[in-house]
C-alpha cells in the first residue's frame, strides 16, 4: 500500500497537477493509511517539501499549494472525513498564495513575506519532529533498561487480626451498661432514640478517626436506654458488614473498624 | 574496613528491596547512629558498581534517586517475559511528549499551535496515568488552560537526572 501511495504522488509531484484517472482504484482503506502516516498538516506539508529536496526557508507556495489542494480534494473524493485542521491550513495557503500575487509596494520583502509565519511554524514542528525520533530512540525502561529487584520477605507481613468472640462482646457490653446505671439517676426523660440514626453516628465517628475504641462509642449519661440502642446500632452495622469488631488478645480493648 | 563494606551492603539490600529510586538523603536515612557521609555513600555506590563487572546489573541514578538496573543488551531475552507499559510508542505520543518536555511549562493550546492538530486527550489522560507527566497549574488567561508539566518519573524512565541531559535542539532548516 506504501509503495502504491508514493508512486501516486510522485506523478503529482513531476506534472504540475494531475487529474485522478476516473478508472483508477485506490482502496478507501489505503488512503487512510496514506492519512495516518502523517501527524497533521504541517507534517504532510513537510512531506511535499521534502519531496521537492527543497529548503524550508524557500518554500515555493504555489506548487505546495496546488499539492496540498490536490490531495485534499483526492482525500474528500474517497468521502474521507478529513479533520478540520487540514481545512484550515488548506485555507491558509491559499491566503499565502493571494497575497503574493498581490505586487509588494514597500521594498523589504522580508518583513512582509506573506510566508513568513508558516515557514516559522514549519521549522518549529520540524524541530520537535526531530527530537521526538530522537527521544524514541533514548535508552527506556521496560524496552532498553530494565529494572532488578529483590523481595524483602518482611514487607509482606500483614497482620491478621483475630476475630473476637461474642463472650467478650457481651463482657464489654455489660461493663458499659454498669458505667451507665451508675449515670441513671440523673436522666429524667429518655429521649426516643433510633437504631439507625445511631449507625449513622457511630460511622461517622469512625470515619472521622479510622478506628475506635468500643467503650468510646458510647455515651454514658444517656443512660442504659442510649447504651442499648449503641450496642445494637453496632451489632446492626457488624451484621451488615459495614464495619469490623477487632480484638487483638483475648480480654483486651475492641476496636471497631470500616470494612474494606 | 568492615564496617565500610557493611555499608556498602546495606546499600545494596536498600536499593534491591526498594520498590522506587532512592536518593542520597533516602540512604543516609537507613543509618541510625553515626551516619556515613553523603561521600562515604556516594563511594560506596561506586565500590558496588565496581564489583559489579561480571554481573548482569548496575546501579544507575536518575531522577529520584539510585537504582539497581539490567545492563544494556538484554532486552532481546527480557522483552519475552515483560508484560508492562507498551514500549513503543505512537509518533503523535512522542511528538507531544517532546513538546511538553521541552516547552513545560505548557496548554494544550500550545501543543495543538506546535503541531497543527488537535491533542487527542487519550494521550494527555494515558501520560498523567503514567505519572509521566501532571497539571502543575493554570494559565492566567481565558477559560484557564492547564499548563502541563513532566515529573521525574518520566526522568526515570529515560534514565534521565534532569531535564538538562534531553538531547539537545538543533536548530535546522531542513
Amino acid at each position: 500500500m506504501n509503495i502504491n501511495s508514493s508512486e501516486y504522488i510522485v506523478r503529482v509531484n513531476g506534472v504540475e497537477v494531475v487529474d485522478i484517472p476516473e478508472d483508477l482504484f485506490i482502496p478507501p482503506d489505503a488512503l487512510q493509511v496514506i492519512l495516518e502516516q502523517f501527524e497533521g498538516p504541517l507534517d504532510l506539508l513537510l512531506y511535499l517539501i521534502k519531496k521537492q529536496n527543497i529548503d524550508i526557508t524557500d518554500i515555493q507556495i504555489l506548487p505546495i499549494t496546488n499539492q496540498y489542494i490536490e490531495y485534499i480534494n483526492m482525500m474528500r473524493k474517497m468521502q474521507f472525513e478529513l479533520a478540520s485542521d487540514y481545512l484550515v491550513m488548506a485555507a491558509t495557503l491559499a491566503e499565502i498564495k493571494s497575497r503574493m500575487l498581490i505586487p509588494n509596494d514597500t521594498e523589504d520583502d522580508d518583513e512582509d513575506d506573506p510566508r513568513a509565519d508558516l515557514i516559522k511554524r514549519l521549522m518549529e514542528y520540524q524541530k520537535y519532529k526531530d527530537l521526538s525520533v530522537e527521544l524514541d530512540l533514548m535508552p527506556r525502561l521496560n524496552r532498553d533498561n530494565f529494572i532488578a529487584s529483590g523481595i524483602f520477605n518482611q514487607i509482606e507481613k500483614k497482620q491478621e487480626l483475630p476475630k473476637i468472640n461474642i463472650e467478650e462482646l457481651e463482657q464489654a457490653f455489660l461493663e458499659v451498661m454498669k458505667r451507665a446505671e451508675i449515670n441513671a439517676s440523673h436522666n429524667i426523660n429518655s429521649e426516643v432514640l433510633s437504631v439507625r440514626e445511631r449507625m449513622t453516628k457511630v460511622l461517622e465517628l469512625i470515619n472521622n478517626k479510622e478506628d475506635v475504641v468500643f467503650t468510646d462509642c458510647f455515651d454514658v449519661t444517656e443512660g442504659k436506654m442510649g447504651v442499648v440502642v449503641t450496642f445494637l446500632a453496632i451489632l446492626e452495622l457488624v451484621k451488615e458488614n459495614i464495619i469490623d469488631l477487632i480484638q487483638n488478645d483475648s480480654l483486651s480493648v475492641i476496636y471497631l473498624k470500616v470494612k474494606e | 574496613m568492615s564496617k565500610i563494606q557493611n555499608i556498602e551492603l546495606i546499600i545494596e539490600s536498600a536499593l534491591l528491596v526498594s520498590q522506587s529510586p532512592l536518593s542520597v538523603r533516602e540512604l543516609l536515612d537507613l543509618f541510625d547512629s553515626n551516619k556515613p557521609s553523603k561521600n562515604t555513600i556516594k563511594q560506596a555506590i561506586e565500590t558496588l558498581n565496581k564489583s559489579y563487572v561480571n554481573r548482569s546489573f548496575e546501579i544507575v541514578e536518575v531522577a529520584s534517586g539510585f537504582r539497581i538496573q539490567v545492563k544494556n543488551g538484554y532486552d532481546q531475552w527480557l522483552v519475552k517475559l515483560e508484560k508492562q507499559i507498551s514500549s513503543r510508542f505512537s509518533k503523535a505520543f512522542l511528538e507531544t511528549l517532546v513538546i511538553i518536555a521541552y516547552r513545560q511549562p505548557v496548554t494544550r493550546g500550545d501543543i495543538e499551535n506546535i503541531r497543527g492538530v488537535s491533542v487527542n486527550p487519550q494521550i494527555i489522560r494515558n501520560m498523567i496515568e503514567f505519572d509521566w507527566i501532571r497539571v502543575v497549574g493554570h494559565k492566567d488567561s481565558p477559560g484557564k488552560p492547564e499548563l502541563l508539566a513532566t515529573t521525574k518519573k518520566f526522568l526515570d524512565h529515560f534514565n534521565l537526572r534532569s531535564l538538562n541531559e534531553l538531547p539537545e535542539i538543533k536548530e535546522s532548516n531542513a
